[in-house]
């Protein structure tokens, strides 16, 4: 068998939409051996999911249609054969993991039968599949599988539910497992763990493992080779070492160059002053169940506090409690000088001015059917005493090219606008009102990487000139290095570690820390591959 | 799940209370059954007598009190009209439109299942475009129109079935066929929506990359998901079937609890409406837990 495993040969699918034809993939040719971790690297809208889902025939036509190329699978073309013959291939010979593994496993079955029915979808008896099933759900690391196997999808965690998908994908033993973003929505101490997992079970079985991602990290991680696509076409091809030491392509090296973590870490500022916001014993319980507990902490004029924490660490209700969204059960804090949450509805609506808040989805946060200028001139309908009607329209186009926007697109709506330019509007609109601090909610986080890393330096832009304070939610941590002047953080609803970012990313004095820190991946292999060791000795000799 | 039905029938025994107030009052405005069975040429003593007989001389709300008293003890009262128990005639009524309801119920889910997802699944094609344009046609369409035309097409010209009563097989043949359109356009167009976005769904796309066949595609995985919604429609229309197809029944001279309910109204005969209002009611509520219990079947992540 000297034949390839797996060989896309000058694949192009467009797709026609109402807006004329997108070529999502343009000749575009990469192979996949044996034993071998493939990763195709890409942005959102770089076509690197869409040559995956031509592999498993998933994409629907019409809309796409594969107008040239082939994909051979053992020497044969895929795209020749039966929609029975490649459905046989499905799942028995070629599978594929997701990236939100919640929305697709089927809420509706047991995980039991969702995994057994790979078995059951290619021949094998009802019988059988039990037992295998367990059997699997054990190897994935489930506990108590014997019982687990007939739980359904919401009652596990996000990284039990990506096992799942990694069990249900791995039953029939195939010979290309085909991830997508596995580990995207996960923390970053699970994320390790997953891809630890994958990298086992190629091990074991000798699959090829083709891995989409947009993280340089997981590439490092876990790559031997790496295709690199932009707009449809790939760009640089080469192993995970050469790409990241020597790419050759600008727009590959421009995206190395984004990569947050390695930037000078910000000085701290003067902490004379009067703090704008000081939390103290900040408490939410929900019946018996604690969100926060005694968080306290205070942010000074014009500094950035980065909230860092795994999911369920209760940084999100620290921004609600804080903003009435949620009530408080106990605790107190102060803006400047005025306890927020024992205010009356009257002073809070007048404060509520002060302190903006800017979401993680820019999509969801802006009304679709609301211009720009709608969008954000709603401040001041809200808040009618800061202009008058006549200078709206002049103030909207100052604060678009004040957010890097062109003012002439005033009239536009959002879906007009890509990813990065409907969270500079989402900015835009949080500064209307001239606020004094900004509570920002992982939001650069659905950013492609190089997009994450203009939106930061608007920020730090207007910081300077505005004086702004931010408190700045978020899960990733070598972006936090690069932007905040100090961190906290969270564990299980408790504040665990605060200090300047020096000191949390240099000396951290938590265990905790310390595991986040290691668990968070490096886009240098060489890098990660110590980031590795070091974590695998901390599991060894906990300190 | 226990707590629950009680707290559903507490809400379900306060509500049936208040109708039973609104209906015995305004039924009282129709005016004095009296005129009604007595000849014209009776005397007042003897008017006085049928009033006295039924209760009817006392002011109205001791004779609501004395129906309450009545029904505490499940004594619906008599018929004025029939002479017999009204709770009995009733219940014969409401057997003959339950078969009804559950025979067209029947068919229009299964038809509307099957019909909306495979126009779902072959979504533009030939099969969609038809089942769209008949269902939709069926949703809209009057059914007194078509009963009556459907009368004048197939018992008067074509004489394949009887125009009215019961009796055969045969007497059910076109009564079922109306009642059956409308529910079924209409939840053939839930179906195939419902079934729309299950289709389109990440946990579809999975299943396809496990390689699993186009029939359990739909039958199991997206259906069960799309059926949520779809089954509040269902109940929706079997409540307005078991609350007596009222214009079907009296145009095909079907003797259910719908025909029953207007001939009593017209001849008013109090007890009667209030019993059958009380079935109905009674009827409607155990179909709505019977729906909700269907939910938690259906979708584990729904409990009471």
């Amino acid at each position: 068998m000297d034949k390839r495993l797996l060989d896309v040969r000058n694949l192009s699918v467009d797709f026609h939409t109402s807006h004329g034809t997108v070529h999502a993939v343009r000749d575009v040719s990469w192979h996949l051996e044996r034993g071998e971790t493939l990763a195709i690297l890409g942005e959102s809208g770089s076509g690197k999911s869409v040559s995956a889902s031509a592999i498993l025939n998933l994409i629907d036509m019409p809309p796409g249609e594969i107008t040239s190329g082939e994909i051979l699978f053992e020497g044969e073309d895929l795209l020749q054969m039966s929609g029975e013959r490649r459905r046989k291939l499905n799942g028995h010979r070629i599978a594929m993991i997701f990236q939100d593994p919640l929305s697709h496993l089927n809420p509706v079955y047991s995980i039991g039968f969702q995994i057994a029915e790979t078995m059951t979808a290619h021949g094998i008896s009802k019988s059988e599949t039990r037992a295998r099933t367990i059997e699997l759900l054990e190897r994935v690391g489930i506990p108590e599988a014997a019982t687990k196997v007939d739980a359904y999808p919401h009652q596990f965690s996000g990284g039990q539910r990506q096992r799942i998908m990694i069990a249900m994908a791995l039953a029939l033993k195939p010979d290309i497992l085909i991830a997508d973003e596995p580990t995207t929505a996960l923390d970053v101490t699970v994320q390790a763990q997953i891809l630890a997992l994958l990298e086992e079970l190629q091990e074991e079985t000798g699959m090829g493992l083709l891995l989409i991602t947009h993280d340089l990290g997981v590439v490092a991680e876990i790559a031997d080779r790496v295709v690199v696509m932009n707009s449809g076409q790939i760009v640089e091809t080469g192993t995970a070492h050469e790409v990241y030491h020597n790419p050759q392509h600008p727009y590959t090296q421009n995206l190395i160059a984004a990569v947050p973590g390695d930037g000078d870490l910000a000085e701290q500022v003067d902490a004379s002053v009067q703090p704008i916001l000081e939390i103290s014993d900040l408490a939410k319980h929900y019946g018996g169940f604690v969100a926060l507990e005694g968080a306290s902490l205070t942010v000074l004029p014009g500094e950035s506090v980065a909230i860092v924490g795994e999911s369920g660490s209760g940084k999100s209700t620290l921004a609600k409690t804080l903003l009435r969204l949620e009530e408080a059960t106990s605790g107190q804090a102060l803006f400047e000088g005025k306890d927020l949450l024992s205010m009356s509805a009257k002073e809070m609506f007048d404060i509520r001015r002060d302190i903006q808040m800017v979401f993680q989805d820019p999509t969801q946060s802006l009304n679709p059917r609301m211009s720009i200028y709608d969008i954000i001139s709603e401040a001041f309908v809200i808040h009618p005493n800061i202009l008058p009607k006549k200078q709206w329209k002049a103030r909207v186009c100052e604060l678009l090219e004040q957010v890097g926007l062109k003012a002439e697109h005033i009239h536009r709506y959002p879906h007009q606008f890509s990813g990065g330019q409907r969270q500079r509007i989402a900015i835009a609109r949080a500064l209307a009102l001239e606020p004094k601090l900004i509570i920002c909610d992982e939001a650069v986080s659905a950013l492609d990487v190089s997009i994450q890393a203009q939106v930061l330096a608007l920020l730090t832009d207007l910081q300077a000139q505005l004086g702004l304070s931010y408190l700045f939610i978020a899960h990733d941590l070598p972006l936090v290095r690069d932007f905040a002047h100090r961190v906290i953080v969270m564990k299980r609803g408790k504040i665990v570690e605060q200090g300047p970012v020096e000191q949390i990313f240099e000396a951290p004095r938590e265990d905790y820390t310390r595991n986040l820190i290691a668990a968070s991946l490096s886009p240098d292999p060489a890098e990660q591959a110590r980031r590795r060791r070091a974590l695998r000795d901390m599991e060894r000799h906990p300190a | 799940m226990l707590s629950f039905l009680g707290k559903r029938a507490v809400a379900s025994g306060i509500s049936l209370v208040g109708l039973i107030l609104l209906v015995f009052f305004l039924s009282r405005l129709t005016g004095d059954p009296t005129g009604l069975y007595l000849p014209l040429d009776a005397s007042e003593e003897s008017r006085n007598q049928f009033r006295e007989i039924h209760g009817l001389n006392d002011p109205l709300i001791v004779q609501f009190f004395h129906y309450m008293g009545d029904l505490i003890r499940l004594d619906f009262g008599e018929s004025i009209r029939r002479a017999e128990p009204a709770i009995d005639v009733v219940l014969r009524g409401f057997s003959w439109t339950l078969q009804l309801a559950a025979i067209t119920m029947t068919l229009v889910v299964a038809m509307a299942i099957v019909v909306g997802s495979l126009a779902a699944y072959y979504i533009g094609g030939i099969f969609d475009r038809i089942a769209t344009f008949f269902s939709l046609i069926g949703a809209s369409a009057p059914d007194f129109w078509v009963a009556i035309v459907a009368i004048v097409v197939f018992s008067v010209t074509l004489g394949w079935v009887p125009t009215s009563g019961t009796g055969t097989v045969w007497h059910w043949i076109l009564p079922i066929s109306v009642l059956f359109i409308r529910p079924f356009g209409l939840i053939v167009q839930v179906v195939r929506g419902s079934m729309i976005t299950a289709l389109g769904s990440a946990y579809v796309k999975t299943a396809r990359a496990k390689g699993v066949k186009m029939r359990p595609i739909v039958f199991v995985h997206a259906l069960r998901n799309a059926l949520l919604p779809v089954i509040t429609v269902i109940g929706d229309q079997a409540a307005a079937l078991l609350n007596g197809a009222v214009v079907i029944e009296t145009i095909f001279g079907f003797p259910g609890v719908g025909k029953l309910m207007i001939d009593s109204i017209l001849q008013r005969d109090f007890t009667v409406v209030l019993a059958a209002i009380m079935v109905t009611a009674m009827a409607i509520f155990l179909m709505n837990i019977l729906i909700d219990v269907l939910y938690s079947i259906l979708d584990p992540r729904i409990r009471y």
